[in-house]
């Protein structure tokens, strides 16, 4: 009773407060700046997960690995990119020009070179921030990982193996599918965390979500309404991601017993909205 | 005729803990062979060791005359690799004590895995000899039914026709009844004695007395890593020869 009396009474007080200009909130929700603002943050979000995962596998099997050095350069790795804050890292993948302006592959020595890559042309402030991102999130993606992996029971390798199934084999077809379970639900908190912490590359001057916003108002002084509006765009991508998390976990949970009922599964259980998001039974 | 397994001074340790201290022993085609022993005797480990699950330390171990997981160069042992060890694995079946089932398939396609993914069986033709199977093993009506809702029997029956899915020469049960509930017992040993019938080459290492001694060919008595006694199952668990087979029999009967 009074937490819904004191949510009535903010709700009340924010929407007849005038400093709130919800008619100037409204107005910037559609404004082209912000909406290519918002493509940017989808942009950097999705580029940094997929590196992240895909970074993330091959770092949780290296570490799992019987081999000493291999098990050690996926530690070292983890180590060095969770060990440092990840503002530090987008600055120096947006100077790493001024360390290296060119990469040539060839023999050292002056021998011939193989491949040519400019640092200082290819490495755009997006670039640098998809690397800084994509990279940082990689060390935690191997752990979460990691933790999927070995919550697979042995046997079940073990009943692989004794099927003449390789271990590439294994880990494709019997081992990931199950520690998805596990893997999924952080791995939903990273892609959110990742929506909202992909703002920082604003340091290095990438127009995203928020730094759409902070380019109007530094020039109409509408600071509270626009920063109004790039929340209420982080919370519509954040409840459209909690959605399809929702999917993915159910996907992931066949043959498990029992499954937990969430608000949100008993509501998107009675109003099929999949059509809407392009899943089809 | 070729031994379907031969083991020639097996020794194998973890650790300091040396747990098979030199067995030796034949398997003929077509024999069901019994292990019995206490626990910790090392029956479990080497029946693993055949499949190579484990590694052996010392001898040699043949399955169809081939030795398994290794490459002998001169006087020297090699371990083969990942590739060359699977495709020896697709010619023996294992069934594990806690079944093992694959836990986000159904039934038919815990026993279809194999066969399509290994021996690149068609799909068709998988399903067709899988459903025949798990009708075999009596479980029609249980095709898409995930492990999770089928009984201990039932899963490790699923298990039976998985291995056997992929026509395999050889049979390793390891404890296949221990983790059942007592009613559940007879419905796998039933599968596993018509196996016997028709000629299955099969190594069981188990503590059912009976089937040993109705289904067995031959009895084989561990403890402590070594082989105490080896013969007709009706010599060896009516008339024991060893005091410490004797003394097993006594506790177990």
């Amino acid at each position: 009773m009074i937490v819904a009396f004191l949510a009535v009474a903010v709700i009340g007080s924010m929407v007849e407060n005038k400093r709130f200009e919800w008619g100037v909130v409204r107005h910037y929700m559609t404004d082209p700046t912000i909406l290519r603002g918002l493509v940017t943050t989808l942009e950097l979000t999705a580029l940094s997960m997929v590196i992240g995962i895909a970074l993330g596998v091959v770092l949780a099997v290296m570490r799992l690995s019987p081999n000493p050095l291999v098990a050690g350069l996926a530690w070292v790795y983890i180590w060095l990119f969770r060990g440092t804050p990840v503002l530090v890292q987008i600055f120096f993948w947006f100077n790493i020009a001024a360390v290296y302006p060119r990469f040539g592959l060839g023999l050292p020595f002056g021998g011939p070179q193989v491949a040519h890559l400019n640092f200082t042309t290819l490495i755009t402030p997006f670039i640098a921030g998809v690397l800084a991102l994509g990279l940082n999130e990689g060390a935690y993606m191997a752990e979460i990982i990691r933790a999927g992996l070995i919550s697979v029971d042995e046997g079940q390798t073990e009943a692989a193996h004794a099927l003449g199934m390789s271990r590439l084999l294994t880990m494709r077809r019997i081992v990931l599918p199950q520690a998805m379970r596990v893997i999924v639900p952080p791995t939903g908190n990273e892609t959110i965390s990742m929506l909202k912490t992909s703002s920082l590359v604003s340091a290095i001057a990438v127009v995203d979500l928020l730094y759409a916003a902070q380019i109007i108002y530094s020039r109409t002084y509408e600071v509270i309404p626009l920063l109004i509006v790039a929340s209420l765009w982080y919370l519509i991508c954040t409840t459209v991601l909690s959605i399809g998390q929702y999917y993915v976990e159910r996907h992931y949970a066949r043959g498990a017993r029992g499954q937990q009922a969430t608000m949100l599964g008993v509501w998107l259980n009675m109003t099929d909205i999949r059509p809407f998001f392009g899943f089809r039974r | 005729m070729t031994p379907m397994v031969k083991a020639e001074a097996v020794h194998k340790s973890f650790g300091r803990l040396e747990v098979l201290k030199g067995i030796t022993l034949e398997v003929q085609p077509g024999q069901v062979m019994c292990i019995l022993g206490p626990s910790g005797s090392g029956k479990t480990t080497f029946i693993r060791c055949i499949n190579h699950l484990e590694k052996i330390n010392a001898g040699r171990l043949w399955v169809d005359g081939e030795l398994v997981g290794y490459r002998q160069v001169g006087d020297k042992l090699h371990e083969l690799p990942d590739r060359e060890v699977a495709r020896k694995r697709t010619e023996i079946g294992m069934v594990f004590q806690r079944f093992n089932l694959f836990g986000h398939m159904t039934a038919l396609e815990n026993v279809v895995e194999a066969p399509i993914r290994v021996k690149r069986v068609r799909k068709d033709v998988a399903v067709g000899s899988a459903k025949e199977l798990l009708n075999r093993v009596g479980l029609a009506d249980k095709y898409d039914t995930y492990p999770s809702q089928l009984s201990g029997g039932q899963q490790q029956r699923v298990a039976i026709a998985r291995a056997l899915a992929m026509n395999p020469k050889l049979m390793l049960f390891d404890e296949p009844t221990s983790a059942l509930d007592p009613e559940l017992v007879g419905e796998v040993l039933d599968v596993m004695r018509t196996l016997a019938e028709i000629g299955m080459t099969m190594v069981v290492v188990t503590h059912e007395i009976g089937f040993a001694r109705e289904a067995g060919d031959v009895a084989v008595f561990m403890d402590d890593g070594v082989v105490v006694e080896t013969g007709d199952p009706r010599e060896v668990l009516v008339n024991p020869r060893h005091e410490r087979t004797k003394a097993f029999l006594s506790k177990v009967l």
